[in-house]
């Protein structure tokens, strides 16, 4: 279950974030840092976890650094299950 | 509270922090009238460098143009100094209302509203128009100050990869269910160079019933065949329903921007826009500096038909020297270099050879695409390219990168 859900958060990273030329990127790329993924777009991010999962993240929690990989996700995201 | 020690501190702590990161911004201080050719004074302190310069807005080379200034003059003479007032109480004048009914002219829209800035446009056009129950789909590049208007809206907002249609419709799909949609764009790049593919985004628009929204900052007064912008270029003049555009650039570069589009929307801003509601307007000044910029750019195509030609010649120097470049064919040509060191010590030494240009690093650009940005002029006459060029040219000799793929400059100076 851990696994599938890194894995199924991975998968929407890299199609709605990466484009071809772009490294690959695993579970602990860092993402908003590393500047893959601005602060900005990180709201479709938040919405697909929230369908997803059917969880409410607040936005006091959604914070950059929460976002910064997808294992702090799938840490961030167990909070709320 | 009062500015105590540990107030200072705090402060202090973080502007070195600034420092520290190699972020701090610090002014140049140009003595004479912005132009192809200026003097600046750089290092502060220092004795004055007379520069080419290849890294201002001056697309048209408007800025300081005789009649441009003639015109500010008469405003200045007849219409006085400042409004002292917001637009509704008693801070328009006729210029100001003759300023908005050219520039829609000029645009091909139906109405404009003056801003004191195309920031504050764009600030304030959004909550303006949108509700919660709307969304705002925007190119994951466009300008910060769309950015700072889309967090100040209560509409939903979303994002899809730069220029990729392919994307841009899995979310126009996403959102089928709002009652009002708006793709957001910017006309030009201003990082990249690049244009929005206006024809393909105004079909998708149409194909799932969305406003389209173009900021025009790079674009107005020299993109497409007379200059009116992206929406010419791409013969879609009818189908954007909101520009956005300033006259901090290519239209005489002062200061000021504006909404200009479908005259609801227009009308809607006149009534909620907060930018316009709460700060006063353009001065009269720059009102009839702008006035005089558009007569000139609807008289003759001349300007934008000179940059079309300097920046053929610019991005051809560039490209048989060696030199990485974004492809393009605006004004903003990048010339990449990959590492945020490598890009200030390029400067840098341009700078020393009389051409002034900025190197970007990330957060700027992505990390591993720092660049210079150049951007050229209708106001560079053949004589300022060849030298910039020829600068441009020892520089890349002296970091061995003329000839040297993106891979290869990498290898040698990291990204």
């Amino acid at each position: 279950m851990e696994e599938n859900m890194k894995d199924i958060i991975l998968e929407y990273v890299i199609e709605e974030y990466c484009d071809e030329e772009d490294d690959e990127v695993t579970f602990d790329t860092p993402l908003i840092s590393g500047g893959l993924v601005d602060s900005f777009s990180m709201v479709s991010l938040k919405r697909f976890l929230e369908n997803k999962y059917k969880i409410s993240i607040p936005d006091a929690d959604a914070s950059p650094e929460a976002f910064d990989s997808v294992n702090k996700i799938e840490t961030l995201v167990k909070r709320f299950l | 509270m009062a500015y105590s020690n540990k107030v200072q501190e705090l402060y202090q702590s973080q502007l070195k922090s600034i420092q520290d990161a190699g972020l701090f911004k610090q002014e140049r201080f140009i003595h004479s009238s912005q132009a192809a050719d200026i003097e600046v004074e750089f290092p502060t302190g220092s004795s004055l460098n007379k520069v080419i310069n290849v890294c201002a807005n001056n697309y048209l080379g408007l800025s300081s143009h005789p009649e441009v200034i003639k015109a500010a003059h008469e405003g200045l003479d007849t219409r006085g100094y400042g409004m002292s007032s917001v637009r509704f109480i008693c801070g328009t004048q006729d210029i100001h209302r003759e300023l908005e009914r050219k520039v829609s002219e000029f645009l091909g829209t139906e109405d404009t509203i003056l801003f004191p800035s195309c920031m504050d446009a764009n600030a304030g056009v959004f909550e303006a128009i949108l509700t919660s129950d709307d969304v705002m789909i925007s190119d994951r590049l466009v300008h910060a100050s769309i950015i700072d208007g889309m967090r100040l809206c209560p509409a939903q907002h979303d994002t899809f990869k730069h220029s990729n249609m392919e994307h841009l419709e899995k979310k126009l799909q996403l959102h089928a269910n709002k009652r009002l949609k708006i793709v957001i764009n910017d006309g030009v790049y201003s990082m990249d160079g690049d244009t929005a593919k206006m024809d393909e985004i105004a079909a998708l628009c149409e194909k799932y019933d969305a406003l389209l929204f173009v900021d025009e900052s790079h674009s107005s007064g020299f993109i497409g065949k007379t200059g009116r912008g992206t929406h010419e270029k791409y013969g879609v003049m009818d189908k954007v329903d909101v520009i956005t555009t300033t006259f901090g650039k290519a239209l005489g570069g002062a200061s000021g921007g504006c909404v200009s589009g479908r005259k609801e929307i227009v009308e809607m801003c006149r009534q909620k826009a907060r930018p316009y509601l709460f700060s006063n307007t353009i001065a009269p000044v720059v009102v009839s500096g702008v006035l005089r910029v558009l007569d000139i750019l609807s008289q003759s195509t001349e300007r934008r038909d000179k940059l079309e030609e300097n920046t053929k010649f610019w991005r051809k120097g560039l490209t048989e020297a060696g030199f990485v470049l974004k492809d393009g064919d605006t004004p903003i040509v990048p010339v990449m270099l990959f590492n945020a060191k490598l890009s200030q010590d390029f400067s840098r030494d341009l700078f020393d050879l009389g051409v002034y240009a900025i190197g970007f690093f990330f957060p700027v650009v992505p990390q591993g695409a720092a660049r210079i940005r150049t951007q050229i002029s209708a106001g560079h006459e053949m004589h300022h390219l060849e030298k910039a060029l020829d600068a441009f040219i020892k520089v890349g000799k002296k970091y061995d990168i003329l000839g040297k793929t993106k891979q290869e400059i990498i290898e040698m100076y990291g990204s």
